[in-house]
């Protein structure tokens, strides 16, 4: 049987943060009402004239920068020609053969094989409107993302799986969160992404005829949609068939690639330079001045987690996920958090907590000072960690200081020696023969004792304490 | 003398939506061909020693700062809508 060989290039368009548009003043906001964020220039009027929008540009350097792109020093915007509502100017305003970034690449990690993937081009251009489609054979339509700043990345045809797929998406919408320039919510469409697909026998030089999936709604669909694609295929020219240029959308309940439609030939854009923008000039200095504003990126903040702070790669990895998880994390040990203790909360009770409420961490009431306090109450013995519990429900739910909430709710640990003392040899005394069968080797007697100790302190002695002062008495006896 | 053909003018008429007669397309494959030739003349110029260009201006760089502003409401935006509903424009569908 021959055996193929996949291969998988991404085009994922990111939405930028701006606070306008790129060629016109209104707003850029997801969520308003239909047509509020919209002006005779988005809706395409006679006459109007487009001016580019500064931090678009600086956006979009940012984050071809932090993909390593080569920034282009002389730029301009081009036409794309198409017809359909989702347009009223029935052109986009795009980048055509000299994008503002060329020549990058990221680094993914897939079953701990470590691969760059190459990364063609990274280019500036306008979102278009949203269309509703209903079933009475009329479209609505809603021009508030018409004219939002887009980055279109292209990857070169190095991804070979699925998986490294999934891990280039992971990847390129960390990288692009921490620069901050956008939100890379898919939910929201501010991050989309579409796939092409092609197999080939192991050994050809030349890429086999390829299928775009499209409508691909989280990263796992696209994983999901090219697995079914790449079994289709190779399914088609395993039975002598031939596999044809075609637009295919991925359907999450059939959990399969439905055809769209078949390409005859090749999109006609007619793209030529855009007359109504004068073209762009990026000198050293701009570039630099942009450059210095990129944060550490995560691969470096994995590893400077591992090296300088001694946590394992796991967590490290977790910590740096979401540029807020990692900067919550910083601050709290800024504070003065213990390091695996602070990295044990996130990733456990504050992360559990989040996943619950379906809640970012940025968006949490704790603050990563009153997480530090908290660590730093259970390290010196002024709670247990089953109290912390207590105090972190309290804590994320409702903010505000340790401390206070310990006070308020009575949750200080008994940790006074000579006080648990006397209550443990009142407890040892009405239980000999939990001494006798702790002496005899039976361990569960200690569990017992501890339990009764507890509960005569109401659950506020100090866990460790009480262990060790019971031990210490039985000997005495 | 560059020919245009009736096939180019169909293609393009179709990329712009617009439906053709034969007459029409006789008509334009004829005046495109015409508008075609006198660009044309252009190419007489010599420019061996020209920079190439992508904009008549000498300018670059021309940009605003990223300051949202209410311009229109949104009625006014939906105004020389042919057909609205629900805030937003209604359009005849168009399948994929």
């Amino acid at each position: 049987m021959t055996n193929f060989e996949t291969v998988i290039g991404l085009e994922v368009h990111v939405e930028l943060k701006t606070a306008s548009k790129i060629f016109s003043p209104s707003p850029n906001a997801f969520g308003s009402e239909p047509n509020a964020n919209v002006n005779p220039i988005d809706l395409g009027y006679p006459g109007v004239l487009p001016v580019l929008n500064e931090e678009a540009v600086n956006y979009a350097m940012k984050a071809a920068m932090a993909i390593n792109c080569d920034i282009a020093t002389n730029t301009k915007f081009d036409r794309k020609n198409y017809f359909y509502p989702d347009n009223p100017k029935a052109y986009q305003i795009s980048q055509f053969d000299q994008p503002i970034g060329e020549n990058g690449w990221i680094e993914i990690e897939v079953n701990g094989e470590k691969k760059k993937i190459g990364i063609t081009r990274l280019h500036l251009e306008e979102d278009a409107g949203k269309l509703t489609h209903g079933d009475d054979g009329y479209s609505l339509v809603d021009y508030n993302r018409q004219g939002t700043p887009l980055v279109e990345i292209v990857s070169e045809p190095d991804i070979r799986t699925p998986e490294e797929a999934y891990a280039y998406l992971e990847k390129l919408k960390n990288i692009i969160q921490y620069t901050g320039v956008s939100d890379c919510k898919m939910e929201e469409g501010s991050l989309r992404c579409d796939a092409n697909i092609s197999i080939r026998p192991v050994g050809q030089e030349e890429f086999g005829t390829k299928t775009e999936l499209k409508n691909l709604n989280s990263f796992s669909f696209v994983q999901k949609g090219l697995e079914f694609e790449e079994k289709r295929q190779r399914e088609v020219l395993l039975n002598g068939g031939e596999i044809l240029q075609e637009t295919r959308r991925y359907d999450e309940q059939k959990k399969e690639t439905i055809l769209m439609r078949v390409k005859e030939g090749s999109d006609d854009y007619r793209y030529f330079p855009e007359p109504d923008l004068v073209p762009l000039y990026i000198d050293d200095a701009w570039k630099e001045r942009i450059r210095a504003e990129i944060p550490e990126l995560p691969d470096a903040r994995r590893e400077r987690y591992v090296k300088e702070l001694d946590l394992p790669a796991y967590d490290a990895g977790v910590l740096t996920s979401t540029k807020e998880m990692s900067d919550f994390f910083e601050e709290a040990i800024e504070a003065g958090a213990d390091v695996k203790q602070a990295s044990n909360w996130l990733m456990g009770e504050v992360s559990a907590y989040m996943n619950k409420q379906q809640v970012e961490i940025q968006d949490l009431k704790m603050t990563p000072a009153a997480l530090a306090k908290m660590i730093q109450l259970i390290e010196d013995g002024t709670i247990s960690s089953k109290m912390a519990k207590k105090v972190f429900a309290e804590l994320v739910e409702n903010g505000g200081d340790p401390e206070k909430i310990v006070k308020d709710k009575g949750l200080v640990q008994i940790s006074d020696e000579g006080q648990l003392r006397e209550i443990i040899t009142g407890i040892l005394d009405e239980n000999e023969q939990s001494i006798i069968d702790f002496k005899n080797g039976k361990d569960k007697a200690l569990g017992f004792l501890v339990g009764q100790t507890m509960k005569a302190t109401k659950g506020q002695a100090n866990p460790p304490m009480v262990n060790k002062i019971i031990k210490e008495e039985i000997e005495k006896r | 003398m560059t020919e245009i053909s009736k096939e180019q003018v169909k293609h393009v008429a179709n990329l712009a939506r617009l439906a053709l007669t034969e007459e029409e397309v006789e008509t334009f494959t004829q005046q495109l061909g015409d508008i075609i030739n006198y660009a044309e003349l252009l190419n007489e110029l010599d420019t061996d020693n020209v920079e190439p260009t992508t904009h008549v201006l000498d300018l670059k760089n021309v940009m605003r700062k990223d300051e949202p502003k209410e311009w229109i409401k949104k009625e006014d935006a939906l105004k020389n809508a042919p057909d609205q509903k629900d805030g937003q424009f209604r359009v005849p569908s168009i399948l994929e």
